[in-house]
């Protein structure tokens, strides 16, 4: 028995399998995935400085596009809606949180952490709170019309992603937005040996805090709850009661701001923005969410921190790889499972 | 005085039109039951019922107002409640926040809970279970259950024992038996056994409109007419 068991040998495809089910069982089961991740790069990359920096990196990347996309994610999940003209509010968020900062530049160089954060707070709240503005617009005059016509729904956010970027042209121009950063959040700070961007620490922190926050809203409140159900069964929240259209109106500002806070963040991270900001981004957080399963904030967050380490690592192995790095991933994933990692519960 | 009154309703469903005219007065308390062949348009009598289709103005009345074109949300806080032929739970949701959705203010009525805990025993064991990992009768426990979790005026059960084992039916019985009590029931039946032992008044519906209306007993008693609206030998 034991000299049968030690001959056994799997296929490429068993082995697949096999690490798939080990996964799957294990406490935590898919959240594993980008801890394997890691573990598999660590062997490839063999060094751990480059190693830690490539995490770090792909971490804070994840967790900045887990911000654009979380709203995407649950508009999909709870409204059924296809909305291209989210990565309108990223490229929204970064471009007015890209002037607010050089609005500031001089609190932005202070010798003042207090001026400088100040500075950085008052571009993400104008962000986001344009972004309430423009979703509460959004949600009203254009989607609210095409509820339940897909179709309708991919021309006419499609076509209201164009109008955004145009607009964007009009009051920006069409060369590339610089943007400044806060002085405290310049620099590196070492980690051992190995120098870590402080701005990507930021990205990370800010990244973990808001998660934690959503966490706690969809399940420690009464309106995250009512989320939850809305995804699974809108129907059956109207017939308990509650008016879902009011529900979908929240999300929806609560989703676009979210967006816009993620692509203000992101300004800073790539320091130069362009109009196109939002076209590039669409296909990644889409991709985050077809990964993570739509309406899961879970899964969203799962779906980022694959996206965001994969491309870091893939963009040092194999640079070539690097574009169709995400494409792979989502293929892989909705072979293996097509409803996503973390589908809501049906 | 009936708590429900359908006066000429008629619904459709998109370019399909459904129920045609369909009238009868729903008695306040006890079971009232809705027969019919599949595709009969029960179901549909019920979602009309509960503003999930739209019907024709001035057909549907609970309590003599008039609740035709209302939205669902609003005829839920009236008072009424509906459990889904598919069961409607949540599945990502525990039992305990199933149930909690259903409250007005998200919290729980002690004695009530102890009843519903009395009528259906597995929802106090699986309280902190998500809903999706419990049987096929324990989710039908968990829907009903939501709809009695507050006092309520009226409940509309749609096909509550369809692939439900003879114990759970046994359960369900007896639970609607004492909740009918307190509560009128509108149940959409197929299992006519089921229906007559717990049913005082009926309609059958057939092909989208009111074949019959009246009495359990008179009905029961008249194996013609079951043969011929149900095919029940």
């Amino acid at each position: 028995m034991t000299e049968r068991s030690s001959k056994r040998v799997f296929s490429p495809h068993q082995a697949f399998k096999y690490a798939y089910h080990t996964i799957g069982r294990l406490p935590g089961g898919v959240f594993w995935l980008p801890v394997a991740l890691g573990g598999i790069s660590f062997l490839l990359i063999s060094q751990p400085a480059t190693w830690l920096t490539l995490t770090i990196a792909g971490l804070a990347m994840g967790l900045m596009i887990f911000l654009m996309a979380s709203g995407l994610s649950l508009v999909f999940g709870l409204m059924d809606v296809l909305n291209f003209g989210h990565s309108a509010f990223i490229s929204f968020g970064a471009f007015i949180a890209a002037s607010i900062l050089s609005w500031h530049a001089g609190w932005l160089q202070a010798d003042s952490v207090l001026l400088n954060g100040a500075a950085l707070f008052l571009a993400l709240l104008g962000a986001v709170s344009f972004a309430c503005i423009a979703g509460w617009f959004f949600e009203t005059v254009i989607i609210k019309p095409v509820y339940k016509d897909h179709l309708r729904q991919i021309l006419i956010t499609m076509g209201a992603l164009i109008v955004c970027e145009q607009l964007i042209l009009v009051v920006w121009g069409g060369i590339p937005l610089t943007v400044p950063r806060p002085a405290f959040l310049q620099g590196s700070v070492l980690l051992g040996q190995v120098p870590i961007e402080v701005y990507r620490l930021f990205a990370l922190l800010m990244g973990l805090v808001i998660y934690a926050g959503l966490y706690w809203l969809f399940n420690a409140t009464r309106a995250g709850l009512l989320v939850r159900a809305g995804v699974e069964n809108r129907e059956m929240v109207e017939a308990l009661g509650y008016r879902i259209d009011r529900l979908f109106l929240a999300v929806f500002i609560g989703g676009s701001a979210l967006a816009a806070l993620g692509g203000a963040i992101w300004a800073g991270y790539e320091t130069m923005i362009s109009p196109a900001l939002g076209t590039e981004m669409m296909t990644l957080v889409f991709i985050v969410v077809i990964i993570g399963g739509p309406g899961s904030i879970q899964g969203t967050l799962l779906g980022a921190l694959l996206v965001g380490l994969t491309g870091n690592y893939l963009g040092y192995l194999a640079p070539k790889m690097a574009l169709a790095t995400n494409m792979l991933l989502m293929l892989s994933v909705l072979l293996w499972r097509p409803n996503g990692l973390k589908p809501v519960a049906s | 005085m009936s708590i429900v009154q359908l006066q000429d309703m008629t619904t459709n469903i998109g370019p399909y039109r459904i129920l045609h005219n369909v009238s009868f007065e729903v008695p306040t308390g006890g079971v009232f039951v809705l027969l019919g062949r599949n595709g009969a348009g029960k179901t549909t009598t019920l979602r009309s019922i509960m503003g999930l289709w739209q019907t024709s103005p001035k057909s549907v009345f609970f309590k003599g107002k008039d609740i035709s074109g209302l939205h669902t949300s609003e005829i839920a806080r009236m008072g009424v409640a509906y459990v889904p032929e598919n069961m409607g739970i949540f599945g990502g949701l525990t039992v305990e926040e199933n149930l909690r959705l259903a409250t007005t203010k998200g919290k729980f009525d002690k004695s009530r809970l102890s009843w519903v805990y009395q009528l259906f025993p597995a929802l106090e064991k699986f309280w902190h279970t998500k809903a999706a990992a419990l049987s096929g009768g324990q989710k039908q426990m968990l829907s009903v259950a939501r709809a009695v979790i507050e006092p309520r005026e009226l409940i509309l059960i749609d096909e509550p024992t369809k692939g439900l084992a003879p114990a759970i039916i046994a359960n369900m019985h007896d639970a609607f038996a004492e909740i009918s009590q307190t509560t009128t029931l509108i149940l959409v039946e197929q299992n006519f056994a089921f229906a007559r032992s717990l049913g005082n008044q009926l309609a059958v519906i057939d092909d989208g409109c009111v074949a019959y209306t009246g009495s359990m007993n008179a009905f029961e008693s008249d194996a013609e007419l079951q043969a011929r609206l149900l095919g029940v030998a």
